[in-house]
């Protein structure tokens, strides 16, 4: 114990090393403060999956693996099958996304390369404020408001118009409800912009003002400096910003009932209800009159867990192959 | 299994609600939304004339049936009645508490409330998706005199669990065989075709938004909307129109002396004037109580809501039960439940 004897040997060293000591223990407690805190994530991630999967084992021994693939939903006889709910939760949740993506970005680049200074703060602002707004608001207006000029004008003008086309033509034909997984997309699009947006406007303010002033001085056009510099610096934040919405997407339920048309029915036509995980679990959990029904919604929610996953972690894949690509280039 | 855990939840809301309010003698009791409405009524006049609190959480019928076979309310409320079977497995008294009626409610050009007629059986091939346009020959003959585009139906139906579902599915299944065998009845059913609306009123925006569609929801949001309701032909070959006459005159002419726990649905009841989709709404209470008191509490209220709740009933557009039949409730009472 070289250490000790110093330490009694040298009382200045003494006193160092006593602080040291502290700063140690200090360091390990503020570690295990920080790790439990992250450690409560994963823990409460776990036991919401593992106790849906204990929930849902009812309905997995039933049905085995056609669970995932069946189309039947049917309360009377005893027979579930978890596809056309997933089908829907994709297809509503990918709608969402492609329009969201695109006009968040927009809205971002606006606001923080464009748009006058005066209404920088004002727009932002807006912004945040959609993003507080309860999702049951935003399926009365869906409902109320947006439905009927969905299925008075939108609706009919697809059909005629994409309706027969080669490929795309069965996706856009169908009665005009008004109602129906495009709908259901689009008001989607409408929740999750905020978020998206307000994630990429703060991560583009963090870009050093003197890359871009350098670029700019280089002769480039704003495209150029947004595309060549704020997006590299800034991609992997961004990326987590949709991560964060296509969460919300995935999960939305009371905005998506409203608007989906909750029909345990598979079309291909985006124009048709559908149905979402979500809002399956919603509509039917309060009535669900057997162990089996009830245990069926159980392991849609845990069948939730794992889309999600999936779909974020092939999201990040291919985060890592693009980044990857760049650095070899 | 999962609803253990359901319990504990709703237990620990139960307990933070009686802390509350623990100084007021409470009767608490949990079920079907169906009734909410008047339920929320009569208690607030019972407690009034009382003291005495109703604390009702409309959680749906399912709910309700879960929370008193726990043990964790007083009374528990189903639009679906349990069978006697059931009822004596778990030690239950079940007996009618109010009764509305479900109505078929369409949306097409020019057609008004109480201008187009159904059968039972016409209705069930309508909801199975085998007529699909409003011009078809079958609705024709029975509609003579009105001239139908042939604009498509698009049929609406309840996407959550739901007691009018069950009595709409249950009408289908006694006029239809077919209906019968391919999709039975049940609080939720899988629905051959159409598009499901939450609620009451997620059932009647979809109808008034759709054009050609029809739907079924409870009179007094059909009639709160201004929705164009359909006459229906009923057991005894008449067609009625759904008012409170015809409810009355459907649990009037139900047999309920003959049904055991008041076990019967009385759709497509016999009666001349009867409307064919009346439900009844059902309480559920121990027959041998461990919170006696509770217990007497909870048929105090309902005996009151008997005897002096008709009016405000009325007003909600449910149908009070006809006086023999609380008679028959009240001596049911005298026998099956020891307090």
């Amino acid at each position: 114990m070289p250490l000790s004897t110093r330490m009694t040997m040298e009382p200045p060293g003494a006193a160092a090393h006593r602080r040291s000591a502290r700063d140690a223990l200090a360091d390990r407690m503020f570690r295990c403060t920080v790790g439990a805190a992250a450690a409560i994530v994963l823990a409460a991630l776990a036991g919401a999956a593992l106790s849906m999967l204990w929930g849902g084992r009812d309905a997995f021994a039933t049905f085995g693996p056609g669970f995932l693939s069946s189309t039947e939903w049917d309360a009377v006889h005893h027979r579930f099958g978890a596809f056309v709910p997933i089908y829907g939760t994709l297809v509503t949740a990918l709608i969402a996304m492609a329009i969201a993506v695109p006009v968040s970005f927009g809205i971002a680049l606006f606001l923080t390369e464009v748009a006058p200074q005066r209404l920088r703060a004002p727009v932002a602002t807006a912004i945040e404020l959609l993003a507080g707004i309860p999702s049951i608001i935003y399926g009365m207006w869906g409902l109320f408001v947006f439905v009927p000029i969905m299925g008075e004008h939108v609706a009919p003008w697809l059909d005629a118009h994409l309706g027969h086309w080669p490929l795309l033509g069965p996706l856009f034909s169908g009665p005009p409800l008004g109602i129906g997984m495009l709908t259901a997309g689009i008001v989607l699009a409408v929740m999750v912009i905020p978020f998206i947006s307000s994630v990429m406007r703060e991560v583009f303010l963090t870009v050093p003002a003197r890359l871009k002033e350098s670029a700019y001085a280089l002769g480039s056009t704003t495209w150029e400096v947004v595309w060549n510099v704020v997006l590299p610096t800034t991609r992997s934040a961004v990326i987590g910003g949709i991560f964060l919405g296509l969460g919300r997407a995935l999960g939305e339920t009371m905005a998506v009932t409203f608007v989906l048309g909750n029909s345990h029915q598979l079309t291909a036509s985006l124009l048709m209800p559908g149905n979402s995980i979500a809002a399956t679990i919603a509509n039917e959990f309060a009535e669900a009159d057997s162990d089996l029904y009830r245990s069926s919604l159980v392991a849609l929610g845990f069948l939730l867990f794992v889309v999600t996953f999936v779909v974020l972690a092939i999201a990040k894949l291919m985060l890592r192959r693009l980044s990857r690509r760049e650095g070899s280039a | 299994m999962f609803h253990p855990i359901q319990y504990r939840i709703l237990a620990a809301g139960l307990a933070i609600a009686g802390a509350v309010s623990a100084q007021a003698a409470d009767v608490t009791g949990a079920g079907a939304t169906f009734i909410y409405p008047i339920l929320s009524k009569w208690s607030d006049s019972y407690r009034n004339a009382t003291g005495t609190r109703i604390n009702y959480q409309s959680i749906g019928s399912g709910g309700g049936i879960a929370q008193i076979k726990a043990g964790t309310v007083v009374f528990g409320s189903s639009d679906k009645p349990l069978s006697p079977e059931e009822l004596h497995d778990a030690g239950l008294a079940q007996f009618p508490s109010v009764i509305g009626g479900v109505v078929p409610v369409v949306h097409i050009e020019g057609v008004e409330a109480g201008g187009i007629r159904f059968t039972g059986p016409l209705l069930a091939d309508i909801f199975q998706g085998k007529v699909t346009r409003w011009n078809d020959p079958a609705i024709a003959q029975v509609n003579p005199g009105v001239t139908l585009s042939d604009a498509a139906i698009t049929v609406v139906h309840r996407s959550d669990g739901s007691g009018t579902t069950f009595n709409f599915a249950n009408y289908l299944s006694k006029v239809s065989p077919e209906w019968r065998e391919k999709v039975g009845e049940g609080t939720s059913v899988s629905w051959p075709v159409g598009v499901g609306g939450k609620g009451n009123e997620g059932v009647a925006a979809y109808v008034q938004q759709i054009k050609g569609a029809i739907g079924y929801v409870e009179l007094a949001y059909a009639l709160q909307n201004g929705m164009a309701h359909a006459a229906l032909q009923n057991a005894a070959g008449r067609f009625v129109q759904p008012d409170m006459a015809s409810f009355q005159a459907a649990a009037a002419s139900a047999d309920w002396a003959a049904a055991k726990d008041f076990f019967l649905v009385i759709t497509n009841a016999p009666g001349e004037n009867a409307w064919p989709i009346t439900a009844t709404n059902f309480i559920l209470v121990y027959k041998q109580p461990k919170d006696t008191a509770g217990t007497k509490a909870a048929l105090d209220f309902f005996a009151w809501a008997y005897d002096h709740g008709a009016a405000q009933a009325e007003q909600l557009h449910y149908v009070p039960l006809p006086k023999g039949l609380t008679d028959q409730v009240k001596a049911y009472w005298q026998a099956e439940i020891q307090l």
